[in-house]
C-alpha cells in the first residue's frame, strides 16, 4: 500500500497491523483515567462518615465487603477454562481442515467426546446446578 | 530488502522491547511483594497481558492468543474467584512472606546467577531463515500429524483437572 | 532480523523466572505461591518462543510446545486452587505456614 510508506520507515512492517491495536490500547488506557482524574478535580470534597459508606441498593450494610463467595462461582470459572482451552486447539484444526481429510476428522472427533465425557459428568454430579 | 533494516526500524523494535519489558518487570515484582492478594492478582493480569504483547513482537501471534484468552481471560478469572472464596486472605495482619524468604532470596539469587550465566556465555546457533508462513494452518497440520498423540492427551489431561477439580473442590461427597 | 537481540529476551525471561521463585518460595499465602509459578511457566514460554523465533522460524516445534505448556498450566492451576479451596474448607487457613499436618 503506498500509503503506508510515509510511516514504515518509522514503524516496522510486521508491526503494522497491530499500529490500531495501540492506538486503541492507549486510548483505552487514558479513557477512564482521564475520567477519573477530571471528576477528582472538579468534585467538591466534603468526606463524611455516612458518605463513605458501602452503597447496598439503599439498605444498611450489614458485615464487611469482603465476604466468601459460593464455590459454584469457582466451577463455573473452571469449566469455561477447560473449554476455552478446547477452542485453542479447534481453531488450527478449522483452519487447516481442507488439507487434513477424514482421519483429522476422527482425531477431533476424539478429542471433542473426551471433553463433553467431563461435562456430561459435571453435569450428572449436578456440579453446574446453583444450589 | 525494503528501507526496513535502516536504524530507526531497530531503534522502534527495542523501545517497544523495553516499555513492555519493563512492564512485564515491574507487574511481576508488585504480584511477589505486595500484601494485598488480591492487587497480587491484578498485576498478574497486567503481567499476563504484557506478555502477550512480546509475543507479537516476537511475530507469533497466535500464541499471543491462545495467552490473551487462557491467561487473561481464563486463569486470571479463576486465581480472582479462589482469593474471593477464601475470606481470610483480604486479612491485612496476614503478612507477606513467610518466615524462611532470606532463604528464598538467597536461593533465587543463585539460581538466577547460573541462568545468567547460561544466557551469557552459550553460543546460540542463530539462524537466519525466513519465518513460515501461514503459521495457524502449519500449526493445524502439525497438531493433527506430528503431534497427534500429545494433542489426545492434551485432551485427557484436561478431562482429569475438570473431573478432579470439581471433586476436589465441592462443598459435600456424594451430594 | 528482528532488532531486537535474542540476549534481551532471554534477559528477560531470566528475570521474570527469578521473581517468580521468589514469589513461590517466600510467599506465606498458597495462592500467592500458585502465582510465583504462573509467572515462570511464563518466562518458560518467553524462552520457547524467543528460540523458535531466532534458531528455528522455519519450524513450529517452539509453538506447538508453548500452547501445550500453557495447556499444562491451566490444568495445574485448576487442581491447584482446587485443593487450597479444600484445605480451606477444612481448616480455615490457606497460610501455608498453619498447614503442618504432615510435619514431624
Amino acid at each position: 500500500m503506498p500509503g503506508c510508506k510515509t510511516y514504515a520507515i518509522l514503524f516496522p512492517a510486521m508491526l503494522q497491523d497491530y499500529l490500531l491495536l495501540a492506538v486503541l490500547l492507549v486510548v483505552a488506557t487514558i479513557f477512564p483515567i482521564g475520567g477519573l482524574i477530571t471528576a477528582f478535580i472538579i468534585r467538591p470534597h466534603r468526606p463524611g462518615k455516612i458518605k463513605g459508606d458501602t452503597y447496598e441498593c439503599g439498605l444498611e450494610t450489614i458485615g464487611e465487603t469482603w465476604v466468601q463467595f459460593r464455590v459454584q462461582y469457582y466451577i463455573y470459572a473452571l469449566v469455561f477454562l477447560i473449554f476455552d482451552i478446547e477452542t485453542i486447539f479447534l481453531l488450527p484444526w478449522a483452519v487447516a481442515y481442507n488439507q487434513l481429510g477424514l482421519f483429522s476428522l476422527i482425531e477431533m472427533f476424539i478429542f471433542l467426546a473426551l471433553l463433553l465425557g467431563g461435562l456430561v459428568y459435571a453435569w450428572r454430579k449436578g456440579a453446574l446446578e446453583w444450589i | 530488502m525494503p528501507p526496513f533494516e535502516n536504524l530507526p526500524t531497530d531503534l522502534v523494535l527495542q523501545g517497544i522491547f523495553l516499555l513492555v519489558a519493563g512492564l512485564i518487570v515491574v507487574a511481576a515484582v508488585a504480584v511477589v511483594t505486595l500484601r494485598n492478594i488480591f492487587h497480587s492478582a491484578l498485576a498478574l493480569i497486567l503481567c499476563f497481558s504484557a506478555v502477550a504483547g512480546l509475543y507479537i513482537l516476537l511475530e507469533a501471534p497466535f500464541v499471543a492468543a491462545v495467552q490473551v484468552l487462557i491467561y487473561v481471560g481464563a486463569i486470571s478469572v479463576l486465581i480472582l474467584f479462589a482469593v474471593m472464596l477464601t475470606e481470610r486472605v483480604m486479612d491485612p495482619k496476614m503478612g507477606a512472606r513467610n518466615e524462611q524468604w532470606w532463604l528464598g532470596l538467597l536461593l533465587t539469587a543463585i539460581a538466577a546467577t547460573g541462568l545468567g550465566a547460561i544466557v551469557g556465555f552459550a553460543p546460540w546457533p542463530l539462524s537466519k531463515a525466513p519465518i513460515i508462513n501461514d503459521q495457524i494452518t502449519a500449526l493445524g497440520k502439525e497438531f493433527l500429524t506430528t503431534y497427534v498423540l500429545p494433542f489426545e492427551v492434551a485432551s485427557l489431561l484436561l478431562l482429569m483437572a475438570l473431573l478432579g477439580a470439581i471433586i476436589i473442590a465441592r462443598e459435600k461427597e456424594g451430594g | 532480523m528482528s532488532g531486537v537481540p535474542l540476549s534481551w529476551y532471554l534477559t528477560l525471561a531470566t528475570v521474570l523466572f527469578a521473581i517468580g521463585l521468589y514469589g513461590t518460595l517466600s510467599r506465606k499465602n498458597a495462592v500467592g505461591i500458585l502465582m510465583g509459578i504462573e509467572l515462570m511457566l511464563n518466562a518458560v514460554n518467553i524462552n520457547l518462543i524467543a528460540f523458535w523465533r531466532f534458531i528455528t522460524p522455519h519450524l513450529l516445534t517452539g509453538q506447538i510446545f508453548a500452547v501445550f505448556v500453557i495447556t499444562v498450566a491451566a490444568s495445574e492451576v485448576a487442581i491447584g486452587l482446587a485443593l487450597i479451596l479444600a484445605i480451606y474448607r477444612q481448616k480455615k487457613t490457606i497460610d501455608i505456614e498453619e498447614i503442618d499436618l504432615l510435619k514431624g
